[in-house]
């Protein structure tokens, strides 16, 4: 699937197209399939979002949504060797696939 | 140390001013991102993995207690309770808002800091000798000089869009403590003989750099006369503003202008620039530098005892280890380790620096250093004191005994926080200095300089490790390449790649192998890179693909 | 003959100087070399300004293009010329944006006329940025250094 990402402008936090919106939860991330280009020129001009991109990620079986490359999933969940200052998520698992 | 006039400190205050109005306009839509970044940029407003980062200038690496109070301030108020200090003397936080920024600027502003020039293609913090003013060895107190630059650098009017961002190290010892040659421009201020017993002048080095193509800077000339210090500057920075490379920004820094001309005839045309600069005038009165330099006076040192009672082994170690030869024989420099083992190499907390602010102000004059090994260094402690000063560190974890050894990593903020890097450095520096801290071997290895970055843009110094390592990506997986026998020293050199890179659990492996190879072969006093450049790559290799 | 290039004098927005605006257009470095009787001058980047310096007794008017704003060649540009004496126009033209103004001035530039037209608000403040500066450069202004030190 592919999803859409940034860094909010105000605050800078990691942050994901949720279909109608920005969240900070990479779970809240949806398939944007052919409208990827579309909707991040939309994004880029109404200048809430830095700089946001498309990426390749997946569903593992639990419904987590999995980034495909390891930036984004260390951006996902919060620097490896901090772990205390970890977004704030449902998913107990994240770590395990972080690397 | 420096303190700000009333020029000094309106200056920084427009520039909050100024920065205020850009966040403004940049929040209200008037400007892009692409037009706002060069400008938050050159006031140390980076946009990394997970939010802003706000690199904040520690000027040659002097602060007093006052201004790392009210950096552990910012830390709690506008941060997560921590910063990271860097191997430019600066300090970085990693999580600020936008909306933030300017009063935080503001906030450093009270405490005569900034952030000005931490970031973008212009002439950034210049740095120094984390020894300066202290150390035995140098002919005179470098600072007065980096402070000059400093003034003459902050919002030069010609040279704020250049090809490159331009980094300057200024130090006045034969030890080179600052990697001084490995700077854009390196200077070296030195005495010549003359009849009133010595003359000050300047040695440039210019086109020193790592990154992807690491270069050691050549000397360009060995001496300007410290009334032509600021002249010669501009006229290095005039002919790389010209002509460093525009169209390929790997290929932008002087170092590529100066390979690519050769030394003498980047020599030539810097020279036929600085003839018609003198004619032009644009240095400083010559009052400015003595007037700049009675701020850095010595303070009132008293005699006192010369040695420490070392019946407390442990305290013994750390005196061994981090201690430094001070000019004043009751006095040493006392570094304070900001890695302890399976620490994150350059963090410290809120609660740390006002520890450290507060041995500042009772045992050093009020005064403190950052260094680019990303510790930090009371400069001038009593021996008498030595041992007060120690109990307090350890109690906030700030007493690891280990400068210069395999614990004291330097390391870049790598995966974990950049957007550039392409693999994680922290995690290798945290288990390798775990590891060595417990088998006991780091005092076994001895002096021992690792240094790691986690992109090729070496912000991790890696080309000028003993041991080197270099983070990539190899198909979306982690890969580490190790290389051997750097040194950013006066001994300068750039580190070799050993041969094919290793996953995160190899190359930890493989730096112990490296060690193995060392302390079989190494000679009576032979330091790690001693045993390198004595024996040779091939025994390591052996060691580590045979 | 050249072709003429360059801006209009309508294109100016903003002008420090009180003399007549030239108002024919400007031809290169190498046609201005090559003609006796030029008398404004378009230099872009990669040019070098020091093949001007024969003839800047005949020149009125030297702009100076910005094709991008971060190409910073032409502030040296435009300090070598007032360094040399030029005292006929430099304006600055391309992508001039507010946040440039204030050292472009310093540099000696006396017209500016960017691209795209800027707020005059926020341009007015640019240009009053600096009440005080570190630098001699070419707006001659006395520096922090010479005031601290005046008699």
């Amino acid at each position: 699937m592919k999803i859409l990402t940034g860094n909010d402008l105000r605050s800078g936090a990691v942050v994901w197209w949720n279909g109608s919106g920005w969240s900070l939860f990479v779970d809240d991330a949806v398939d944007v399939g052919e409208d990827a280009a579309e909707i991040l020129a939309r994004e880029e001009a109404a200048r809430r979002v830095n700089v946001p991109y498309a990426i390749e990620a997946s569903i593992d079986a639990d419904g987590h949504v999995r980034p495909a490359h390891i930036k984004d999933r260390v951006r996902a969940l919060g620097p490896t060797v901090r772990r205390d200052l970890a977004v704030p998520t449902a998913d107990k698992t994240g770590w395990d696939w972080v690397i | 140390m420096y303190k700000y006039d009333l020029y000094d400190q309106a200056m920084v205050d427009a520039r909050v001013a100024e920065f205020r109005d850009q966040a403004r306009r940049r929040l209200e839509g008037k400007l892009t991102e692409d037009q706002f970044k060069p400008l938050r940029l050159m006031n140390g407003l980076y946009l990394q993995l997970h939010a802003y980062m706000l690199r904040v200038a520690i000027p040659y690496g002097t602060l007093d207690s006052r201004q790392l109070e009210m950096l552990a301030d910012i830390a709690e108020r506008y941060d997560r309770g921590y910063g990271h200090f860097t191997t430019r003397q600066n300090i970085q936080y990693n999580w600020i808002r936008l909306e933030d920024a300017a009063d935080i600027l503001a906030d450093l502003a009270k405490v005569e800091m900034h952030a000005i020039q931490t970031s973008g293609n212009c002439i950034r913090n210049i740095s120094s000798d984390h020894f300066a003013g202290a150390a035995a060895d140098e002919v005179v107190d470098p600072r007065p000089y980096a402070e000059l630059m400093r003034q003459w650098s902050s919002f030069h009017p010609e040279f704020t869009y250049l090809p490159r961002k331009f980094k300057i190290a200024v130090i006045a010892s034969d030890k080179d403590r600052a990697a001084m040659r490995l700077h854009d421009i390196g200077v070296r201020i030195v005495k010549r003989a003359n009849d009133s017993g010595g003359e000050v002048g300047a040695q440039f080095y210019a086109g020193g750099g790592m990154g992807r193509t690491p270069m050691i800077a050549p000397l360009i000339r060995d001496f300007v006369p410290i009334e032509h210090f600021i002249t010669y500057a501009e006229a290095c920075l005039r002919v790389y503003n010209r002509y460093g490379r525009r169209d390929n920004k790997y290929k932008a820094r002087i170092k590529i202008l100066v390979h690519e001309l050769g030394a003498a005839e980047y020599t030539r045309q810097v020279e036929e620039e600085f003839a018609h600069l003198l004619s032009v005038g644009v240095e400083p009165p010559r009052e400015e530098l003595a007037r700049i330099a009675a701020h850095f006076a010595d303070p009132a040192f008293i005699d006192g005892p010369k040695t420490v009672d070392r019946s407390d082994p442990d305290f013994a170690l750390w005196v061994d280890r981090n201690t430094h030869r001070h000019k004043h024989d009751a006095y040493v420099s006392a570094v304070i380790s900001l890695k302890p083992a399976g620490g994150i190499p350059g963090d410290a907390t809120a609660e740390q620096m006002r520890v450290v602010a507060r041995l500042a102000k009772q045992y050093s004059f009020d005064e403190l250093r950052v260094m680019h090994t990303q510790n930090l260094l009371l400069p001038h402690v009593r021996i008498a004191d030595l041992h007060a000063v120690w109990s307090a560190l350890d109690a906030a974890g700030l007493a690891a005994p280990n400068m210069d050894t395999i614990e004291d990593i330097i390391a870049c903020p790598g995966l974990d926080y950049c957007s550039l890097a392409n693999a994680r450095s922290i995690p290798l520096a945290q288990r390798i200095s775990e590891r060595f801290a417990e088998t006991g071997r780091t005092e076994v290895v001895g002096e021992l300089k690792l240094k790691i970055s986690g992109c090729i843009n070496a912000c991790g110094h890696h080309h000028a490790g003993h041991i080197g390592i270099l983070g990539v990506d190899k198909k979306g997986v982690e890969n580490y390449q190790l290389s051997l026998g750097g040194s950013e020293a006066e001994d300068v050199s750039l580190a070799k790649i050993t041969g094919p890179g290793f996953d995160e659990d190899g190359v930890i492996a493989a730096v112990e192998k490296v060690t193995d190879v060392y302390l079989a072969s190494r000679a009576e006093g032979e330091r790690f890179l001693d045993t390198y450049r004595r024996i040779g790559m091939e025994p390591f290799k052996e060691a580590l693909y045979g | 003959m050249a072709e003429d290039i360059g801006t209009s004098p309508d294109e100016v927005q903003f002008r420090f100087r009180e003399d007549e605006i030239v108002d024919h257009g400007t031809v290169t470095v190498d046609a201005c070399c090559d003609q006796t009787n030029a008398t404004a001058v378009r230099i872009e980047p990669g040019d070098d300004a020091r093949l001007l310096l024969p003839f800047l007794d005949r020149l009125a008017l030297v702009e100076i293009n910005f094709p991008a704003f971060n190409d910073g060649r032409g502030y040296s540009a435009a300090r070598i010329l007032r360094e040399a004496g030029y005292t006929g126009e430099l304006r600055a033209v391309g992508d001039v944006g507010v946040d440039q103004l204030s050292h472009m001035r310093r540099c000696g530039f006396d017209s500016f006329a960017p691209d795209k037209r800027l707020d005059e608000e926020d341009a007015a403040r640019a240009f009053a940025t600096w009440a005080n500066v570190y630098q001699r450069a070419a707006d001659a202004r006395r520096t922090i250094a010479d005031k601290r030190h005046e008699a």
